[in-house]
């Protein structure tokens, strides 16, 4: 067994992953990145849809080799065909561009890299290494070799998996209903409006949860499904209704698949730690996904920085490795929790709805301006048109 | 027996991510079930996307 040692190991090469691995390395962290697939960003597991603000969060220059298209803003729609828009900086955390992820997530890996970080790819972490209560780094296997890994501070950015953050002992398990599954196809030859994401919502299309269709060119775009678990049986359910629901779509009508993708997010709270002694938790791994539109790419990034600053913080002796996981812990939850409760009591809301109120709901925010669009202005649309809906949101205000 | 039908496995991770005991590892491009740690409970085989994964020789 070969030993390494390492101010920070940060597991898994996705967006948290290679945000934590630039940052921690631009503070002067000896830094190593495990990924391991034989290849950081590939197979992809998105929608692809992220909003423009990513590109000031985690300071990238929006490069034409991982942007493949700029949408506008966002339509909702609803089973009764009434729908409103959203301007893309109005529309959260999936409308802006439409990305290549394989190639956005090795950007990022890049940007660790070119700080400093090192990579090992195709390298699976087996456990952790725990000791005196604190967890001291990983053991992984690279192409056949055991390494024992050790580590200052151990990051689980492991993805929706969460294995590592589960192993270490953080309450990042799932109840049904805070799992979305979602399936997705790329297909050639669509007919969909290339400025505007689109998302269909209701029972009947995807129960608990919304079909996409995010353009991708001009005749080229992801049409994906995400299902809430609690909905699912056994067997193959958000595949069964992204089939009916192309089926019966004019615009996809002849078109071809180039790609299909699974995959799932979770739609729930991030609980209540996500760092443990030596150790913390990142992105998807620490539920820290939107649990409205299932977006998580900025939420890890943003995370993933916050993170790896204080960790360079750490290294440079201003921060103990315990006021460190702390400054992250305050830090990250700054940024996003109370978004994340606002939207998880939404999703739980939204869960409830049968296809009539959704019609409703969409139809009394379809006749809010836009420019006044708010989610106390949304419950006063949704009062006057339908008293007896805004009842269920009351505990929003 | 939990089985992986690795003909449709998309190698997401969902299973591995909703399974409650941690007895499901995505290896790259196949899932490896610890039937030691398996507790046939079926969450994975109602979340599998593509439906992939079947429960065997035992009715739920």
């Amino acid at each position: 067994m070969k030993t390494l040692k390492y101010d920070v190991v940060v597991v898994g090469g996705g967006p948290a992953g290679s945000s934590v691995a630039r940052y921690a390395a631009r503070g002067g962290a000896k830094v190593l990145m495990l990924e391991k697939r034989q290849e950081v960003g590939s197979p992809v597991r998105c929608g692809e849809g992220v909003s423009k603000k990513i590109l000031q969060k985690i300071e990238l220059e929006p490069l034409e080799s991982w942007i493949a298209n700029e949408v506008a803003g966002a339509k909702i729609i609803s089973p009764s065909g009434s729908q409103f828009e959203l301007s893309e900086d109005l529309a959260g955390s999936e409308t802006g561009y439409i990305i290549r992820r394989d190639i956005f997530d090795k950007h990022l890996a890049k940007l660790a890299a070119v700080e400093g970080a090192d990579i090992m790819v195709k390298t699976t972490a087996t456990s952790l290494i725990k000791e005196d209560g604190k967890i001291k780094g990983v053991l992984a296997r690279h192409l056949g070799e055991e390494y024992r890994i050790e580590a200052t501070v151990t990051v689980a950015a492991d993805g929706f998996e969460a294995r590592l953050s589960r192993e270490a002992g953080l309450k990042t398990s799932l109840k049904l209903r805070d799992v979305d599954i979602c399936i997705q196809y790329e297909m050639v030859g669509v007919k969909a409006d290339p400025l505007y994401t689109e998302f269909y919502v209701g029972q009947g299309y995807a129960p608990g949860g919304y079909v996409w269709i995010f353009p991708k060119s001009e005749r080229v775009a992801n049409v994906g499904i995400g299902v809430n678990l609690m909905f699912s049986e056994r067997g193959a359910t958000p595949r069964r209704y992204l089939e009916k629901f192309i089926a019966s779509r004019e615009d996809l009508k002849g078109a071809k698949i180039v790609e299909i993708n699974g995959g799932a997010v979770s739609v729930s709270m991030p609980p209540e730690s996500v760092t443990l002694p030596g150790f913390a938790a990142v992105g998807d791994s620490a539920r820290m996904i939107d649990p409205l539109t299932g977006g998580g790419v900025v939420n890890g990034a943003v995370a993933g920085r916050v993170l790896g600053e204080a960790l360079g913080r750490m290294v440079q002796g201003k921060l103990s490795p315990e006021e460190a996981l702390a400054e992250y812990e305050k830090g990250w939850r700054k940024k996003m929790e109370v978004q994340l409760a606002r939207n998880y009591l939404a999703k739980e809301k939204l869960l409830e709805l049968t296809d009539e109120e959704m019609n409703d709901l969409i139809e009394a925010v379809g006749s809010i301006k836009l420019e006044g669009l708010s989610t106390a202005a949304i419950l006063k649309a949704v009062k006057e048109a339908k008293p007896s809906l805004a009842e269920k949101f009351s505990d929003f205000l | 027996m939990i089985r992986v039908d690795k003909e449709k496995c998309l190698w997401c991770g969902t299973c591995v991510g909703v399974c409650p005991t941690l007895a499901l590892t995505l290896k790259e491009t196949y899932v490896e079930v610890d039937h030691e740690r398996c507790t046939l409970c079926g969450i994975c085989v109602r979340a599998c996307p593509v439906g992939a994964i079947t429960m065997e020789g035992v009715e739920k």
